[in-house]
């Protein structure tokens, strides 16, 4: 497939520059130019329209729940990955508490050749940090990393590794084979039977607390860990204001920290909660309006390093009933984009070269996935994404998940996504586009 | 503003607490002995819905609408498809089928009749009879009404304590709610570890509502205490190390018995731990009045009933 | 502005005069005071059966007990409380004298379908069994849908069944007087233009 991007502003690490035409043949961006100077015409060329929207590396997300193998009701990786085009995201990184547990080769190995079958993004496997996520053995750390999925990250995410003697030995046996963990900090003996942020509100809900400190306290212990070690450690979604805290001091000490963290801790409150309604049950909770503050600033100052979505789609018997027997987490690939966009207008106008770091160019170098997140030049791989300045009502109706557990029903964007390319392939188009129909050639 | 739900004492305002009082005052029978009759509901069905064992709640409602002329429907879940893992939002449906006018839940999950209110899944009036650890409105009006057929209108001249496990306690929750709104000085009266977040010696989130560790340093200045249910598996949980140091410290016995005032009056919301939280000598005091709280009930639960029933 | 959709019926003096004249009734019919019990309606009824109770007071002034009055909450044994906005109760006030073996006056202010009476001859019950039960009306307009009448009555008013008929009473409203309202809506205006 060949394709133009026709007067479009293309994102640069100096600025927007507008009205230019981006030329894409062979999974590679092949020419460059004004949009004014533009004579080429091909019969073969397919364009898109790139007026009013912005060019940039397509979305990377560190975290994502695909629930295959196991819980296709849920979703499939098919299914995820339509929503993640559809979100912007090129990159996805499958979580490993699937069933069975991603905690050996073949099941990281499943993962990636249905992707590669499906063909619409990149996935990239996530492996089990201990077997069975059970915080008591190692997995097959090794097989994982040498098998064709390439497993770098690990993580037991939806678990803590809490065992302080396991987390140090999966830190340095990790690091033996250039991996590094992905903690899902939450330390189990502060948060049994815990449903929402503990505060004065949780109190007036009657909903068991979850305490800052049962994060806080592991992302002390493991970055001390790592800078004994002096190893990377990432921690996945972090909430809370201290959390931020022992980041920044951990960065300032020379400790190879990172963090993300999760739209939806920084669009919505603990608020939600009063409603009771379990679409805003997620793991962790939603924090303070101070925690959220505290978030968002380390976000724009660098102490956080990345958005990542942590979509978690559950069937919807699992969302509706008791907010106590309800499952934890949202969905989020669709919603990311216009989330953070929206968050960050309000707060100050969007600086680009921020967003494109915070969702591609930082989860991309830190992951390792050299495809993504790059420079917009000629010669490099076109993973793209165009996002178009349009007021929107998010709306269950586009979801492309199998799942609707989606907090953002409503919300109002101001961003959305235009169209998604991936490997030079125009992969998602918001109109006039499906599946490969209304394609208009020069 | 009308009454169309009872969810939470959150959501009344003064004027409705005391409709509800003075409603409940009319239906005491003047002449002392069980509460007036009335046909005030004919035609309307009350359903109770009972996810957790309450025998005390669910026959005081259950009074409340045979006294009011409605007709009831018990559904209980022990042995019942809820216990079979049925959902909710079917159980709800399948009430909206019977054609319940009023459905008094009471449910181990807390903010679950709130759930039931706000979800569409049924037209019914929803009466909160207890929600997990969130609230029990009608025990704290009962409490309520209790308190002011002892000591009158104002509330304001009552130092009221409520003593023990705060943090779990629903009818500590919703009394605390109430009385403040009612403008009674309040003491919570726990170790640290049975107080909710926002509440200690130094801090408090509610007009008019303190903190002591120490029950006898505030025992003689209480016109009414509160002694609530301390459930056992508390004491596993690390809140406190044993029944018996609990009440040496908190518990209300003979000896503190005579360091009340003349006049004041002691509460509990039942069923008694005797021995633990309230020995024997206090519970059949003449300043108890446990047996009053259980024939107010049906009061309180006829007025709240009666409100919400009749609606326009 | 809409003040004028009501039509004046009765005037302060009126209405002082038809108390009156009812108290005289009231003592003629039960030759005298001795046994009687007066329990006003809330709410204006509660308020004309004070007057009564003053009234009475005035009129047999050499009594040597003025005449018990009291008050009677019916709400709670309406049959028609779905249709009825107002659900609020007010205190039911008996004499200690009590009620049983007494002639009970009872008061209300207008006398319309009669079910008000009704609830009332239930609430009396649970207080008591009286000798004799009787009823003052400042207002009789017609259209009863129970067997009840009453022994005294200020003014006996034919209206249709789309009018209202609204008595102020100074205690409550400012001033006294009774006013009809040719339609339900007109009456709403006048509401919404307070």
């Amino acid at each position: 497939m060949k394709l133009v991007i026709k007067n479009t502003q293309l994102f640069t690490e100096v600025n927007l520059s507008n009205n230019v035409d981006v030329l894409i043949e062979n999974g590679k961006i092949s020419q460059i130019m004004r949009s004014e100077n533009n004579a080429i015409s091909d019969q073969e060329l397919y364009v898109v329209d790139g007026a009013n929207q912005i060019l940039g590396p397509g979305l990377v997300d560190l975290h994502t729940h695909l629930r295959e193998p196991g819980r296709e009701d849920a979703e499939t990786i098919e299914t995820a990955m339509k929503a993640a085009i559809a979100g912007g995201y090129t990159a996805i990184s499958a979580m490993a508490n699937t069933n069975p547990v991603a905690d050996n080769a073949a099941v990281v190995e499943l993962v990636k050749t249905k992707a590669i079958q499906v063909g619409l993004c990149d996935v990239f496997p996530i492996g089990a940090v201990t077997k069975g996520l059970e915080g008591k053995e190692l997995a097959d750390i090794a097989g994982m990393v040498k098998s064709q999925a390439s497993v770098k990250i690990f993580s037991d995410d939806g678990k803590c590794v809490s065992n302080a003697r396991i987390m140090r030995r999966a830190m340095e046996y990790i690091d033996t084979f250039g991996g590094f963990i992905s903690q899902h900090a939450q330390e189990p003996e502060l948060t049994i039977n815990s449903q929402m942020n503990e505060s004065v509100l949780s109190h007036q809900l009657g909903l068991a607390g979850w305490p800052a400190v049962a994060e806080e306290a592991i992302i002390a212990r493991d970055i001390a860990l790592a800078k004994l070690l002096d190893v990377p450690i990432h921690f996945a979604h972090i909430s809370t204001a201290g959390s931020v805290q022992l980041v920044a001091q951990g960065k300032a000490n020379g400790v190879k920290v990172t963090a993300e963290v999760t739209p939806h801790h920084l669009y919505f409150s603990e608020q939600k909660c009063e409603s009771y309604d379990p679409i805003y049950k997620v793991n962790p909770p939603l924090r303070s309006i101070t925690d959220q503050a505290a978030l968002l600033e380390g976000l724009l100052s660098g102490v956080i390093d990345c958005v990542a979505t942590d979509h978690a789609p559950h069937p919807v018997e699992s969302k509706e009933g008791e907010f106590a027997k309800a499952a934890f987490g949202m969905l989020g690939l669709q919603s990311a984009l216009g989330a953070i966009t929206t968050v960050l207008e309000k707060n100050h106008k969007i600086d680009w070269k921020k967003l494109f770091e915070i969702m591609s160019i930082n989860p991309a170098k830190l992951a390792g996935y050299s495809q993504h997140g790059g420079e917009i030049d000629s010669g490099k791989p076109a993973n793209l994404v165009l996002i178009r300045k349009q007021a929107n009502d998010f709306s269950n109706s586009i979801l492309k998940s199998k799942s609707m557990n989606n907090p953002f029903n409503g919300e109002r964007f101001e961003y959305s996504i235009g169209a998604t390319i991936f490997q030079g392939k125009l992969v998602y188009q918001d109109t006039g586009f499906n599946e490969g129909l209304g394609l208009t050639k020069l | 503003m009308s009454l169309s739900n009872l969810l939470s004492i959150q959501d009344l305002d003064s004027k409705i607490i005391w409709q509800i009082l003075h409603t409940a005052d009319e239906f005491k029978n003047p002449n002392g002995g069980k509460p007036k009759k009335v046909a005030a509901l004919n035609g309307k069905t009350v359903i109770n819905l009972f996810f957790e064992d309450s025998t005390r709640t669910r026959i005081s409602f259950e009074t409340a609408a045979k006294n009011l002329g409605a007709d009831l429907i018990n559904f209980s879940a022990k042995g019942s498809s809820v216990s079979k893992g049925e959902s909710l939002k079917d159980t709800a449906q399948t009430l909206k089928a019977i054609g319940g006018d009023i459905v008094v839940m009471r449910h181990w999950a807390s903010g679950a009749a709130a759930r039931l209110a706000n979800a569409n899944w049924i037209d019914a009036s929803i009466v909160n009879a207890g929600d997990g650890t969130h609230e029990h409105p009608t025990q704290a009006l009962l409490d309520v009404y209790t308190i002011w057929k002892h000591f009158g209108d104002d509330f304001s001249k009552l130092k009221i304590g409520i003593v023990g496990d705060i943090l779990h306690s629903r009818v500590a929750r919703s009394n605390l709610l109430l009385l403040s709104k009612l403008g009674a000085q309040i003491y919570l009266i726990a170790p640290r570890t049975l107080l909710p977040m926002g509440f200690d010696k130094d801090h408090s989130t509610l007009p008019g509502v303190s903190v002591s560790y120490s029950l006898d340093a505030v025992l003689p200045e209480l016109d009414v205490i509160m002694e609530l249910r301390i459930q056992q598996e508390r004491m596993e949980g690390g809140f406190f190390p044993s029944a018996t140091e609990f009440s040496n410290l908190y518990g209300l016995r003979k000896e503190r018995l005579s360091k009340l005032k003349e006049n004041a009056i002691i509460l509990h919301p039942g069923p008694m731990n005797r021995g633990l939280e309230i020995d024997a000598t206090s519970a059949d005091s003449e300043k108890s009045k446990v047996l009053e709280q259980v024939q107010n009930g049906v009061l309180v639960r006829m007025a709240v009933l009666f409100l919400i029933g009749t609606k326009s | 502005m809409n003040t004028e959709l009501g039509v004046d019926l009765l005037s302060r003096d009126d209405i002082s005069r038809a108390i009156r004249r009812i108290c005289h009734e009231i003592v003629e019919s039960n030759q005298g005071l001795e046994n009687c019990v007066v329990l006003g309606i809330p709410t204006r009824g509660a308020l004309l059966a004070q007057r009564i109770g003053n009234t009475l007071a005035e009129i047999e002034s050499n009594s040597k007990t003025p005449i018990p009055v009291g008050t009677l909450d019916i709400t709670i044994y309406r049959d028609d409380l779905q249709f009825r906005s107002q659900k609020e109760v007010t205190p039911t006030t008996i004499p200690a004298s009590g009620i049983d073996g007494k002639t009970v006056i009872l008061v209300d202010d207008v006398l319309y379908s009669g079910r008000t009476v009704r609830a009332a001859l239930d609430a009396l019950r649970s207080h008591g069994r009286p000798q004799k039960v009787q009823l003052a009306v400042l207002i009789d307009r017609g259209h009863r849908e129970l067997p009840i009448r009453a022994d005294y009555v200020g003014k006996n008013l034919p209206s249709a069944a789309n009018e209202v008929v609204k008595v102020s009473l100074a205690e409550l409203d400012g001033n006294d007087g009774v006013k009809i309202f040719r339609r339900v809506e007109d009456l709403n205006k006048v509401e919404v233009s307070k």
